[in-house]
């Protein structure tokens, strides 16, 4: 490899993107409570972290918040984009275009300080959601990941061919079946992506959560949240390092996914 | 009697010809954006211009009935008075402004060369490459924060290996001031600034290059006169991606911006959660998006539709 300007650009951007997150992967194996010292090789901290029963409840809290707000939300927002793309115009359509995508330059503090402000007065006239819990914290991820899924099954519905639906009604199909047998096969990979993307995001926030969880539901990263105030600690390199394999492990497997299911169809229109 | 009931039932039978599979379509996320996303603008809006006080749910109601036949509606324009004679707020609208602008341009600094540098390798390297600038940005926000704490803090790695090798007695004061707050930032969003200006670069047509080459333009020129023009749509989104998400941010100037970094996502969480003071913590967040957030992003949009518009 011949040392030109772009290897060496792209050396030093990707040594500053990856360089702080090896050390967090390296230190979590420490013995050593010390980053100065390295003192051997070490499992004591994942250990440490697997017998925190307060960690154990908070990890199972956020699982179930962000499977739920992305299951809930990918299909909200799935309708939201195909109401977008194919439903022509209708009465307030770029207010709902606008309404839908606006939470995604809403800063996370106005949103969630928003969101408590409606479920404090919701309890007053309506008594619920009665006091603040998981449901809250749902709700409120719910409306922050809804307009990511939108954008992106938006942007798949929008690119592919749209004849070949056209084709699908002229022959006689309903519009029911059309959707099913040809619509959803080929924006399944943006749903998908867009399911995963509400998972990280729900499973990442720390502002939202804070704001709308009540007493029983402290997700997992406020529980990081409050430790990081007080510093760096080992257990947090060995949780942290758990969060990034899984993470990326997910992802990785949801590209290969997305990628083979995409060149099938290549090979089956060929 | 009967013409009430066939009122009611002719009416109802009009709804009904309206529950088309269409309008429920419709109808379901318009009724989810409008409850959980609608409604809690308009009672930010509304908590604003309310009282503080001492009570559960602390700030005072707009409307009141004053003995049965008088309504009253009391605006307090106090919150966002006092927010403009306060000297704490106006520093700290400055402040985040200042972190995010300095922030996003030095992603536009790291992010072009980056972004240059991937549009010219080979396209099976671009796409590992690509894929490599994303992974990041899925290993959880508050973790690449955590990473930024664990070097820059008195304990953490620099100052150990700096301390090892005898170059400094006492660990330097790294962090907790702005420029480690610009730095987490920077760090945290430049997945988003070369993102935009990869897919600008990429749509460049390499031959006008090579043309300016032959007309004997310098390497610069060429970047500047060429390159950096056509790349501007990116340049601009990329910009847009950065600067809003870092001008509310709230995690990265509280944990490694120390105290004295206030910005306005910290001064609205404090107003919330120690002062209790929601109005003004509403007030804030309302001057936050018309003055910031809502300009940006018009002019962004305007940007898109002229865009559009020149291509077609």
């Amino acid at each position: 490899m011949k040392l030109k300007w772009p290897n060496i650009i792209l050396f030093f951007g990707y040594m500053f993107l990856y360089f702080p997150l090896v050390c967090i992967v390296i230190y979590s194996f420490n013995e050593s409570r010390l980053v100065s010292v390295w003192s051997g090789f070490s499992l004591k901290w994942y250990k440490a972290l697997f017998s925190d029963p307060i960690i154990l409840r908070a990890t199972f809290t956020s699982i179930k918040v962000a499977t739920i707000s992305a299951t809930v939300s990918t299909i909200i927002g799935t309708t939201a984009a195909i109401v977008i793309t194919r439903f022509g115009h209708f009465r307030g359509k770029s207010f709902f275009v606008g309404a839908v995508t606006a939470p995604l330059v809403m800063p996370e503090v106005v949103l969630g300080l928003s969101i408590l402000m409606l479920f404090v007065g919701m309890d007053k006239f309506f008594g619920w959601p009665d006091g603040r819990g998981t449901t809250t914290v749902i709700i409120a991820h719910i409306t922050l990941t809804l307009s990511y899924v939108t954008m992106l099954v938006q942007a798949r519905l929008q690119d592919f061919d749209r004849s070949i639906e056209e084709a699908a009604l002229d022959l006689g199909a309903s519009p029911l079946k059309v959707f099913f047998v040809i619509t959803l096969p080929i924006i399944f990979p943006s749903i998908v992506l867009g399911w995963l993307l509400s998972f990280a995001l729900s499973l990442d926030d720390v502002v939202i959560a804070s704001f709308v969880a009540g007493p029983g539901a402290t997700t997992l990263p406020m529980i990081v949240f409050s430790s990081l105030r007080f510093g760096i600690s080992p257990e947090i390199n060995a949780l942290a390092t758990i969060l990034m394999t899984v993470l990326t492990i997910g992802v990785i497997m949801a590209a290969v996914i997305i990628y083979r299911n995409g060149s099938s169809q290549e090979n089956s229109v060929e | 009697m009967y013409r009430i009931e066939e009122l009611i039932i002719s009416y109802l039978s009009e709804l009904a010809k309206k529950i088309t599979g269409r309008n429920l379509l419709i109808f379901v996320p318009s009724v989810w954006v409008f409850v959980f996303f609608l409604c809690p603008c308009l009672i930010l809006l509304k908590i604003s211009f309310s009282d503080s006080i001492i009570s559960s749910p602390p700030y005072t109601s707009l409307i009141d009935w004053i003995s049965g036949n008088i309504l009253q509606i009391r605006l307090n324009l106090g919150n966002y008075l006092g927010l403009f004679s306060n000297e704490m707020y106006i520093r700290g609208f400055a402040t985040s402004v200042l972190i995010a602008g300095a922030s996003t341009i030095c992603c536009l600094l790291i992010g072009f060369p980056m972004a240059l540098a991937i549009v010219r390798s080979s396209p099976k390297v671009r796409t590992i490459l690509l894929i490599l600038v994303v992974l990041p940005f899925w290993t959880s926000f508050l973790i690449r924060v955590y990473a930024w704490l664990m070097l820059l803090s008195p304990s953490g790695f620099i100052n150990s290996l700096l301390m090892k090798f005898d170059l400094i007695d006492a660990p330097l004061q790294l962090m907790n001031n702005s420029y480690a707050a610009c730095i987490g930032i920077i760090y945290a969003y430049l997945p988003f600034m070369i993102f935009p200006l990869y897919s600008a670069i990429e749509k460049i047509d390499y031959t006008l290059i090579e043309a300016a080459y032959d007309l004997g333009s310098s390497p610069l020129t060429a970047f500047f006169s060429i390159i950096v023009p056509l790349a501007a749509p990116g340049i601009y989104a990329g910009s847009a991606f950065v600067f809003v998400p870092a001008i509310g941010e709230f995690v990265i100037p509280e944990l490694l911006g120390g105290a004295q970094t206030l910005t306005i996502g910290r001064l609205v969480w404090n107003e919330f959660f120690g002062n209790l003071s929601w109005p003004t913590a509403a007030a804030l967040s309302i001057i936050l998006l018309t003055f910031v957030v809502f300009p940006i992003v018009l002019t962004q949009r305007r940007k898109e539709i002229r865009l559009l518009r020149d291509v077609r």
